[in-house]
């Protein structure tokens, strides 16, 4: 036919195409060949650079080619004069964006490039700020090219306003940007410092406002995008908490000092990061360990007081505790043994902790000293914002837009964190609604969901037992699934855990020095790990758990004081001579029903 | 020239519309030795795109065509006995009621030339179809204010020098022609790229800085050449068939787009953007949060709605419009989608027309950028001068100003075999492709056309300001009384290529229940006032019209075959432009005629790459031509859409 041009057919078009192939895989493995050979040989010259080019240029991810680049570019530099060397900068920059564009996302060749920039003595920072502007219009969710651009606009030190407005121009064209919203989140914060020492991450109100708009446009516009919730949740706080010493107690039948602190810290022998002082004197040297014997980063530290430090001969014991990380101390009292005044001391003058209410008690078998767990500061900092009003227009919108998409499980978590922030105790019975809702919408999470809920309301819990002023805790027919915030229960006396879903008393329960009579029947309790070295411990409830193995009861011999072990209705009481072997187990309590 | 046209063709094709161009190039493509020819002195017909003073000479050419007597017909004494012959029509008369008016003011001390040498005629006589519409042409005088007389009509010599329009040497040598008028857009652009707003080229600058900064008619005239105004007012749906061919043949790279930025919509009076998209929603700052949830809420629904039919089953009966009521949605919301979005009927279309449009309109979102549409840089008329370019780059022949005196049938097969040119030449063909408007009164006096109303505005800015002033928008404003159709405006800016600086042009398009001006005057006075010199500046809202042309056009599109009388089979209609949105009816026409001319071909394949072409043959022009394709494409400059490259980087 007329005009119809000669094509070759497919085969021969798939002979060629395999032709090619071939010949390439073949120029490949002679260059790498040969540029392993000169870098075993010291050859680090430029033919280097140019066979290491052809083979990056088609896969920009072989590390160990960009290793020889940057030897044999260190040893140009001894070499080559400062011209021929702003020359190779420039051909090697420009090589790298050849890379680039072959692979956006490759981790040597960005890495490649932080090298040599941080090399040059006056880097073009502007210009790379521009690249990076380009690859994020082709994507710009290349979290490499946002790393990068992180590191610019640090070496360059550009304002963050201009780089948050860079953000902004991001979010307009899509917001689904986990990156550009962590950006953000980097930034506000340096252009919005804090004056005062408080804590730290937090935004003015103005500020704060204008950003919850942004993201609940995000979400509000589309509620299954995560990135925006996250966020909207960091947005609402969670800060770290401030380093603080919450609780020092101090026995004197165990002859023992306890204290809790706001997070877990190690504390070991060689480092001052704890010092006791008693009654003025200097630090008095003593081994602190945790209340399970661990050591390992805890919460709560103890320690055995030298029995000199608690003759008799003074009306009363002062204690204190400097924490020399957190830069906070707390003391409190012990009276003289047979003293008969019984009534709590006025509290004590507290140096160095600011606008604390502290609850004190100073006797004549133990003494202490925390601070009120009335107080926000205790549970909220997961969404630690001051401002009630904003957390409040929050929850409007977020339960308008759960009118809206009942089944957003992004949407209910946050109504709970919200309520959890505004009041825990008021929102109790409604958060309880809500988690239902959202394990029904989310039974993936289900576990979770029930671990969170189980959190909360131990929170709850002991605010009401801390408004109450009592020792006594009771957390039965809660649906507890996890144990948490034990340190905060170091003083309690009886605690209630039964009707529960435990599957164990974990390791931490053993901060609970004061404990003696704990109540864990009607679980699912498997393993006891958590009931060891309790002091004061008499009566222990196990009954209707799932402990199958006599050994499962071994922490249990630590505990001195046991007197009574309700064993009943779990699968070990089956087991033949069960009695027996418990008895040789525990030998020391007196009375063991099973 | 003409008389040394070869004598023999597979096929002919009559009119150089959009489906007549796409045929050309499919045919050519697969080999056929295609004559296509045109009676005007431009490419497109009916879908062709003008600079001012084409536009001005195409006003023109209606008004003189009527003078033209048709001389008595040579060509019948060639007809022989076992033939008959179909006569074409020497007139075009698918243009009716052309209305001129001019707001600008026309400074009459400037003397102004630009590429057509505007004479000032004493302000008078509007153009028009004179042959039947000669009363409805007349001009608008008492109720408009003193300076709408208007229509400097420019003169005979005009020398045609706009890019939009043919090039001279009407024959053959187009892709070279085509050529040049290619690299010479890409300088406009790129300079217009660089940012120095004051780029345009033109010497005579230098008598512009006009006091109040209003553009006077004569530097209208003067800067003629930057406006590129189509006939008919199309988009291009992202996900179209018109795209789906282009990137297919990849005739895409004789073309460059630009995405419509926003979709507009007229509510109480008043112009609002209208948010479609994801982004659009979050940044939206006229919509609440729940509204936002709502149109999202909808309009995913909308994508995915036929795999829920139980949510619309129940409304099928209904109109769109209650549906969306039923729907929870604010009223604002059901006026974008149903008007905006949709684009559909409030009346007239039912619920499942309502989510497949929707659904379509969503469909194409995000390909190329926040809009569903595209628009061609220097106008629609561009496209079918592209496919004509593919058609010559595989040996098709072109012929401009030739027209066609009749048709020649065989008695005894009862097939056409020849058509007999201006020149007399008979020229044998085994297929023809007549475009409707070729038809003499004989053939197609049953047929029953409708109309579209048209009118192109030049005006002072958008009707509906923003950050940048290079803004292309569409704005659909509903009948006012039921049963009309609403009007479809297109506003677009100086970065398309088809206005000047400081100006945009705007097209209104809907079909026809009167005439155009009847139809569509009351649209542009909600939109738009008239410009007066006298008026004060206290900052008017709504733009002012500069210049203003109405004019109706036929529609053929949707006439059926039976319709017209006595065609042999082997010659095919082709549709003028439809009063649609998209371009899909004229390449639905196109293939299907395609297929009928060449069953079992493919239509319109990827040209080969060039290292696949064997060598030794004496190539056709498209060997050199397909090498060009990475350097054309590395050329386009990176804002545009390039439909080359879908793919979107980030999913």
């Amino acid at each position: 036919m007329h005009g119809r041009l000669k094509v070759k057919t497919s085969e021969e078009q798939a002979e060629a195409k395999k032709l090619e192939r071939e010949q390439k895989l073949k120029l490949y493995q002679s260059a790498t060949h040969t540029v392993f050979q000169k870098r075993q040989a010291g050859e680090l010259d430029e033919s280097v650079l140019e066979l290491t080019s052809q083979i990056l240029g088609a896969n920009p991810d072989f590390a160990t080619l960009w290793n020889c680049r940057r030897e044999v570019l260190q040893q140009l530099e001894a070499q080559k004069s400062p011209e021929e060397l702003a020359t190779l900068v420039k051909a090697e920059l420009g090589f790298l964006e050849s890379c680039l564009r072959v692979n956006p996302k490759s981790y040597g060749t960005w890495h490649h490039r932080c090298w040599l920039l941080s090399r040059q003595p006056e880097p073009n920072w502007a210009r790379e700020l521009e690249l990076c502007a380009r690859f994020l219009e082709v994507d710009e969710r290349n979290f490499h090219c946002w790393d990068y651009r992180r590191f610019v606009a640090a070496q360059a030190a550009v304002p963050p306003a201009e780089e948050l407005a860079f953000t902004d121009s991001l979010i307009v064209r899509n917001f689904s940007n986990y990156s550009s919203w962590h950006y953000r989140s980097c930034l506000l914060p340096q252009l919005h410092p804090q004056p005062d020492s408080g804590p730290q991450g937090r935004l003015p109100e103005d500020v704060l406002l204008k950003e919850l708009e942004l993201v609940q446009n995000a979400f509000f516009t589309d509620p299954n995008d995560q990135s925006a919730w996250f966020y909207h949740r960091w947005l609402l706080g969670r800060a770290d908490p401030q380093d603080a010493l919450h609780c020092l107690h101090v026995s004197r039948d165990e002859a023992c000092l306890t204290v809790s602190f706001s997070r877990p810290l190690l504390v070991s022998s060689g480092m001052e990061t704890l010092l006791l002082m008693i009654d003025e004197s200097p630090p008095l040297a003593v081994e602190w360990r945790t209340p399970n014997g661990r050591n390992r980063p805890s919460p709560v530290w103890l320690c055995d007081l030298p029995a000199a430090s608690l003759n008799d001969q003074l009306p009363q014991h002062t204690f204190r505790v400097i924490w020399t990380a957190g830069n906070v101390q707390k003391e409190c009292v012990l009276l003289k043994g047979d003293a008969t005044c019984s009534s709590p001391l006025p509290p004590c003058p507290v140096t160095g902790v600011p606008s604390y209410h502290l609850l004190f008690l100073s006797g004549h078998q133990e003494g202490w000293c925390r601070d009120s767990a009335t107080d926000e500061q205790l549970f909220r900092y997961e969404l630690s914002m001051e401002k009630s009003t904003v957390l409040q227009s929050e929850l409007k919108s977020c339960k308008e837009l759960q009118e809206l998409e009942p089944e957003n499980k992004w949407c209910l978590l946050t109504i709970i964190l919200l309520m959890r922030a505004l009041d825990p105790l008021l929102y109790e019975k409604e958060m309880l609604q809500y988690f239902q809702t959202l394990k029904a919408v989310d039974p993936m999470r289900a576990a979770y969901l029930d671990d969170l809920r189980s959190k909360f309301l131990l929170e709850n819990s002991v605010l009401k037992m801390e408004y109450a002023e009592v020792r006594v805790l009771h957390l039965s027919h809660k649906g507890l699934t996890t144990l948490c915030h034990l340190e905060q229960l170091l003083l309690v006396t009886h605690l209630d855990l039964s009707h529960n879903h435990l599957r164990a008393l974990p390791p931490a329960l053993s901060a609970l020095r004061c404990l003696e009579v704990l109540q864990a029947s009607d679980n699912a309790i498997e393993s006891l790990d958590g009931v060891t070295n309790l002091p004061r411990l008499q009566e222990l409830f196990l009954c209707n758990n799932r402990l199958q193995q006599h050994a499962a009861l071994q922490p249990v011999a630590s505990c001195p004081k046991l007197v009574l072990l309700n064993l009943q209705g779990n699968p070990l009481c089956q087991t033949v001579g069960s009695s027996e072997h418990l008895a040789e187990l525990l030998p020391s309590v007196s009375s063991i029903l099973t | 020239m003409a008389d040394n046209l070869p004598s023999e063709f597979d096929v002919i094709v009559i009119g150089t519309g959009l489906p007549e161009s796409i045929i050309a190039a499919a045919c050519s493509r697969s080999g056929q030795k295609v004559l296509h020819v045109d009676s005007r002195s431009y490419y497109g017909g009916n879908w062709a795109s003008f600079s001012f003073s084409g536009l001005l000479s195409w006003i023109k050419e209606y008004q003189e065509s009527s003078g033209i007597v048709d001389e008595s017909p040579a060509w019948q004494e060639q007809i022989l006995e076992d033939e008959e012959a179909i006569a074409l029509s020497k007139m075009d008369k698918t243009i009716q009621h052309v209305e001129v008016f001019c707001y600008a003011s026309q400074d009459l001390q400037e003397d102004v030339e630009e590429a057509g040498a505007l004479q000032k005629n004493h302000a008078s006589a509007t153009s028009a179809n004179s042959t039947e519409a000669a009363d409805s042409a007349c001009l608008p005088t008492e109720d408009e204010s003193p300076s709408t007389t208007s229509s400097d009509v420019p003169a005979e010599q005009t020398p045609r020098s706009d890019p939009g329009s043919a090039p001279e040497g009407a024959e053959a040598e187009v892709s070279g022609e085509k050529e040049n008028l290619c690299d010479d857009k890409t300088c406009v652009l790129s300079t217009s790229e660089e940012g120095t707003s004051e780029n345009v080229p033109v010497a005579e600058d230098i008598t512009e800085p006009p006091k109040n900064n209003r553009i006077t008619y004569s530097q209208i005239v003067k800067e003629g050449r930057r406006f590129n105004i189509d006939l008919v007012s199309k988009l291009l749906y992202s996900r179209g068939l018109l795209i789906d061919l282009l990137i297919k043949s990849n005739v895409s790279r004789y073309a460059e787009f630009k995405n419509i930025t926003r979709i507009l919509a007229f509510r109480e009076g008043r112009v609002e953007q209208v948010p479609c998209s994801r982004a659009d929603v979050f940044n939206s700052k006229q919509l609440t949060m729940v509204e936002k949830r709502m149109l999202m809420k909808f309009l995913t629904f909308c994508m995915e709605y036929e795999e829920h039919p139980d949510e619309y089953k129940a409304y099928e009966e209904m109109t769109f419009s209650e549906y969306l009521k039923t729907q929870k949605l604010t009223p604002n919301l059901q006026h974008f989608v149903l008007h905006s979005i949709a684009m559909t009927s409030e009346t007239a279309s039912s619920t499942l027309d309502g989510l497949r449009a929707t659904k379509n309109f969503l469909h194409c979102l995000g390909r190329y950028g926040n809009t569903p549409f595209l628009f061609p840089l220097y106008g629609q008329g561009e496209l079918p001068q592209c496919f004509c370019r593919m058609c010559a780059v595989f040996g098709g022949i072109y012929c401009l100003r030739h027209s066609v005196q009749c048709l020649v049938v065989d008695k005894e097969s009862g097939k056409c075999k020849a058509i007999i040119d201006q020149f007399g030449q008979r020229i044998i063909a085994k297929h023809f492709l007549v475009e409707d408007s070729y038809f003499s009164e004989n053939t197609c006096s049953h047929v029953q056309y409708r109309q579209i109303s048209r009118a192109v505005l030049i005006t002072d800015r958008s009707v509906l300001q923003a950050d940048s002033d290079q803004q292309i928008s569409i704005l659909t404003v509903p009948p006012e009384e039921p049963g009309t159709s609403a009007v479809r405006v297109i506003e677009l800016c100086s970065s398309t290529m088809t206005c000047m600086k400081g100006t945009y042009l705007v097209h209104l398009t809907c079909a026809s229940s009167k005439t155009a001006r009847e139809d569509l005057e009351p649209v542009v006075e909600k939109l738009f006032t008239p410009h007066t010199e006298m008026e004060i500046e206290n900052e008017v809202e709504k733009p002012r019209l500069l210049w203003a042309l109405y004019f109706n056009m036929r529609d053929s599109s949707d006439v059926s075959r039976n319709s017209y009388h006595d065609l042999p089979s082997n010659v095919y209609i082709c549709s003028g432009p439809d009063c649609g949105l998209g371009n899909d009816n004229a390449v639905k026409q196109a293939e299907s005629l395609f297929q009928q001319i060449c069953p079992n071909e493919d239509f319109c394949p990827p040209p080969p790459n060039p290292e696949d072409i064997l060598d030794g043959d004496s190539l056709q022009p498209g060997a050199s031509e397909s090498g060009d394709i990475p350097e054309a494409s590395s050329e386009t400059p990176k804002e545009h859409a390039n439909p080359e490259k879908p793919e979107e980087p980030s999913e």
